[in-house]
């Protein structure tokens, strides 16, 4: 069993602010973490590897830094790490990316053969969702997305029976493999690296491919193969609600208060 | 003595001692199992501990019942003397043509004071022995365990002691006891064996030397089977105890093939294996330790005596694997029949682990110097960042802390929020300052925590003190991480920190909260550090003391204080925080709590537990409140953001929160000037 799992190295957003005049992020000193989202989809390769002995291969598209997110996938037990960099690969949306990401993982599959591709269900930068469903057109092969849990594979049939979490009820969908599968966050816990995964995932070699390697059309990847013009980017207005319970002579009572609301608009259920 | 008798004893004597020399062979290496440390530096040093700490028995004085151990040991000390005299004079007792062994060469007077005092002492060893028995069985305090085991040793010792006198007074009434005159108490019990025949004295006399000689063979090699090893252990525990103030973990360096932290008792220093024989199981730690006291699964005298059970089982295992007792440390892969961590009962569970607070109120009460907490820590070590295994709660401080800096996981950008409305220089590469005040994260993000650092900075404009932040340049001292066992995310934040310090050529480092101070000061000279680290209760004292602060007596009303760990037994900071609120009352010293000084009880949130859920047992901050609470004070004063969540929640709890205020030090002097 081969898992390819994608992973981004994403902008710490909670530390992102818009610049008003230019409108794009203001990322000067802010610290780049792993996509939380990809770490779910790590951790879930890694599973895979635990159960059913599985190679994992981890992936990224990204500046030559971005190699970090990919040592601390195989801090966690990840096999390889590929870095797809390369300037032409620059300023792409998700088409391009996908294009990019398809090919590369079509590549790993020529020596290895590919049977689950893993991708958070979404980074935080962009947060499109489109990347993993892209890759899987690309390839060609069936996308199950919004994953929150594996309920069985069967290695020589080569299918895997997923729950999707979808807006109010959970669909159970079995697939053949190989196919796509991006996750949400309720699907795990990511584990924390011990300090010999560590230390061992900063001796290793990371392959670099740039379009040498994929030999890919410019026109089809990066800035050029990005059809998607961002016009404006802004930050909502954030209003200021009122206060609704919690003061004067309700101040007793606000925690039964707000469940009862929360209950109300089915935001929280009682078990 | 016949010569069968002498030929009998010398088979006995040669016997036991060899048996004895034997057994301590085998515990020296069983000790040498452990890795290498230093302890033989500073021997003035350690030779003063032995002899004020070992032989003076200070810290068993402490206590009031140590007195009864201190005239036991002192009896034991004299008769060690006359026991060896004594069996000498086995092998070569009194004939009619050689005269016997006898110490009797020292001098008359010299030799008649010191059976003068082996008299004297064998009664006073009787009488505290009879006292230790009524106190087991009558007024056993809950620390002391109900052992088979102390009942036994104390009934040898009275055995021993009547032998003695039995032994003497019937050789008084032969008119045989060489220092009658220096001997009251024997000769004046030859009154009981005056009616026996002089053959009848002399069996008797027989009969008691006889048991003399056999229960002290058999105590001597007794002592490494029981509790009582630490007759062996204790004195040398005290002149290889830690020389530091503070006893942490030592720095690791991070290289592959390393294993980091400890799950194989070998993998303990040679003097943390030798802590564990020297456990006397007084209890003192257990009855000072706040997790023992909240009813949870951590007892440190229990942590102290399972690894004892755990290297001994194991250690017979290693030696069998080598052709003979070899004085050198365990192989690196010897193979362990118990584990350490979690399993049968020579193993420390890992709920133990995780509840110590490391407040280190066991460590000041041991009498022979057990340094409980930095062991807790190694195996922290271990389950952290070997396995990878520790409360769920902990992975989102750990990211937090990696990620972000700080223990909540905020954006670093805040760092600097609380300076929004006030003007706070910043040291940067052009602006210089005396002082660093180093924030640290509670002083920056937490909002009650702000205030103090907004007091603080009242404090400091107002004295004139040259001082500056670091601004969002500043990042986490790694306290927690380090008592936690993540040495390696500690490691990468004390290079990172010293880097910046001395790129901005920070010298003099000021500190709010006890953590960031004792990290600072202490943790960080393990990386060459010279840091000259104030904690704002010593500056403030200063200041006042120098008459740059003058603070007015303020209506605090009656003001209890609690001492932080980190501040009192970590760093003996005690008077500074006092006198300050002396100044701030008038003169009037604020009111001590039961349980205050170097034995305060924790709040409950050190070594990393601050971070970590309490499901077990009694909360200890809950404890703590209800002990302050108990003298009605108006306000409790605390010198540790820690100690303030915690007590502010024990207020709630106590529903106490509109009569008692808790407030730090600083917000308290602030108010007042």
């Amino acid at each position: 069993m081969h898992i390819v799992v994608c992973v981004k190295m994403v902008p710490d957003t909670t530390q992102v602010s818009i610049d008003p005049v230019t409108n794009t992020l203001v990322r000067e000193g802010v610290p780049f973490i792993t996509n939380p989202f990809d770490t779910n989809a790590v951790e879930e390769a890694i599973r895979f590897k635990d159960r059913y002995g599985a190679y994992v291969t981890a992936v990224s598209m990204g500046p030559p830094a971005a190699e970090s997110v990919l040592r601390k996938a195989i801090s966690i037990g990840a096999d390889e790490g590929i870095l797809l960099s390369d300037r032409a690969f620059g300023g792409a949306d998700t088409l391009a990316t996908s294009t990019v990401l398809g090919l590369a993982i079509k590549r790993i599959a020529e020596k290895r053969p590919v049977d689950i591709i893993l991708c958070g269900k979404q980074t935080i930068d962009g947060d499109t969702a489109q990347v993993g469903p892209g890759i899987a057109r690309r390839m060609d092969i069936p996308q199950l997305t919004l994953v929150d849990e594996v309920l069985s594979v069967n290695q020589d049939q080569k299918t895997i029976k997923v729950r999707r979490k979808l807006e109010g009820y959970h669909e159970i969908v079995e697939s053949q493999m190989p196919c796509m599968i991006t996750v949400e966050r309720e699907i795990n816990t990511p584990r924390y690296p011990t300090v010999p995964g560590r230390l061992d995932a900063d001796d290793i070699d990371i392959q670099v491919w740039s379009n040498n390697v994929l030999k890919l059309d410019p026109n089809s990847i990066g800035l050029l193969g990005s059809p998607t013009q961002v016009r404006r980017i802004f930050a909502p207005e954030r209003e200021k609600g009122e206060i609704m319970m919690g003061e004067g002579d309700q101040k007793d009572n606000a925690v039964e208060a707000i469940f009862n609301k929360l209950i109300e608009k089915d935001i929280v259920a009682v078990k | 003595m016949s010569s069968i008798e002498r030929l009998l004893f010398a088979i006995v004597f040669f016997g036991a001692v060899a048996f004895f020399l034997k057994n301590v062979f085998r515990l020296i290496a069983t000790i040498c199992l452990g890795r290498p440390a230093n302890r033989f530096d500073r021997l003035w040093s350690r030779l003063r501990n032995m002899l004020v700490y070992g032989f003076g028995q200070l810290r068993v004085v402490s206590e009031r019942f140590g007195i009864n151990h201190f005239f036991l040991f002192w009896g034991f000390m004299v008769l060690a003397f006359v026991n060896f005299e004594f069996l000498v004079a086995g092998l070569f007792p009194d004939t009619s043509t050689v005269k016997g062994f006898s110490l009797l060469f020292m001098g008359r007077i010299p030799y008649g004071i010191l059976m003068f005092l082996a008299d004297i002492m064998s009664l006073v060893v009787l009488v505290c022995v009879v006292i230790a028995v009524l106190r087991r069985t009558f007024f056993r305090p809950a620390h002391i365990d109900p052992t088979l085991d102390a009942y036994f040793i104390l009934s040898l010792v009275a055995m021993l002691m009547i032998a003695f006198f039995g032994m003497n007074a019937c050789e008084a009434s032969m008119g045989k006891l060489a220092m009658a005159s220096w001997m009251p108490i024997s000769n004046g019990l030859k009154i009981f064996v005056s009616g026996l025949s002089s053959e009848g004295v002399h069996s008797l006399a027989r009969f008691f030397w006889w048991l003399h000689a056999l229960v002290l063979l058999f105590f001597l090699n007794y002592l490494p089977y029981s509790k009582h090893l630490h007759v062996l252990t204790a004195i040398p525990n005290c002149f290889f105890k830690s020389e530091s103030l503070v006893s942490t973990v030592p720095r690791l360096i991070f290289k592959k093939g390393e294993e980091f932290g400890i799950s194989k008792a070998v993998q303990f220093q040679w003097t943390d294996l030798l802590d564990f024989m020297s456990c006397t199981e007084c209890g003192r730690c257990q009855a000072a330790c706040p997790a023992t006291n909240t009813d949870k699964s951590l007892n440190p005298k229990q942590i102290i005596h399972e690894g004892k059970l755990n290297i001994f089982k194991n250690a017979s295992a290693i030696r069998a694997t080598r052709p003979a007792d070899i004085l050198a440390p365990a192989p690196k892969e010897a193979e362990m029949v118990a584990p350490l961590i979690n399993g049968s009962e020579e193993s420390i569970s890992t709920e133990a682990i995780w509840e110590c607070t490391t407040c280190g109120a066991c460590m000041q009460v041991c009498p022979v110097f057990i340094e409980h907490a930095p062991k807790i820590v190694k195996m922290r070590q271990h389950l952290v960042m070997e396995k990878a295994e520790f409360p769920e709660e902990l992975i989102a401080f750990f990211e937090a802390s990696e990620q972000r800096s700080n223990p909540w996981g905020l954006a670093p950008t805040d760092r600097t929020k609380w300076t929004t409305d006030l003007n706070v220089p910043v040291i940067t590469d052009g602006v210089k300052a005396e002082y660093l005040f180093y924030v640290g994260c509670a002083g920056a993000f937490d909002s009650r925590a702000r205030q103090v650092t907004v007091a603080l900075t009242k404090i400091l404009n107002s004295a004139g003190v040259s001082w500056g932040i670091l601004g969002n340049e500043e990042s986490c001292c790694g306290d927690s991480l380090r008592r936690l066992g993540n040495e390696y995310v500690f490691d990468k934040m004390v290079k990172e920190n010293l880097e910046k310090f001395s790129k901005y050529g920070i010298k003099k480092v000021i500190t709010y909260c006890p953590h960031c101070f004792t990290t600072l000061k202490n943790d960080y000279k393990q990386y060459g550090a010279e840091l000259d680290v104030i904690h704002h209760t010593e500056l403030i004292n200063n200041l006042i003391k120098q008459g740059k602060i003058k603070p007015a007596p303020s209506s605090n009303g009656a003001i209890v204080i609690h001492d932080s760990c980190y501040l009192g037994r970590y760093n003996q900071i005690y008077d500074e925080p006092r006198d300050v609120l002396k100044a701030c009352s008038g003169g009037q010293s604020p009111l001590e709590m039961e349980r205050c000084g170097e034995k305060s009880f924790c709040c409950g949130a050190g070594g990393g537990r601050m971070w970590m859920e309490e499901l077990v047992g009694k909360r200890i901050y809950l404890e703590r409140t209800q002990e302050a609470l108990t003298s009605n004070p108006s306000t409790i004063a605390v010198a540790c953001p820690y100690c303030m969540t915690m007590f502010e929640d024990g207020v709630k709890d106590e529903k106490a929160a509109d009569n008692v205020k808790v407030k730090d030090i600083a917000e308290i002097v602030a108010d007042s000037i």
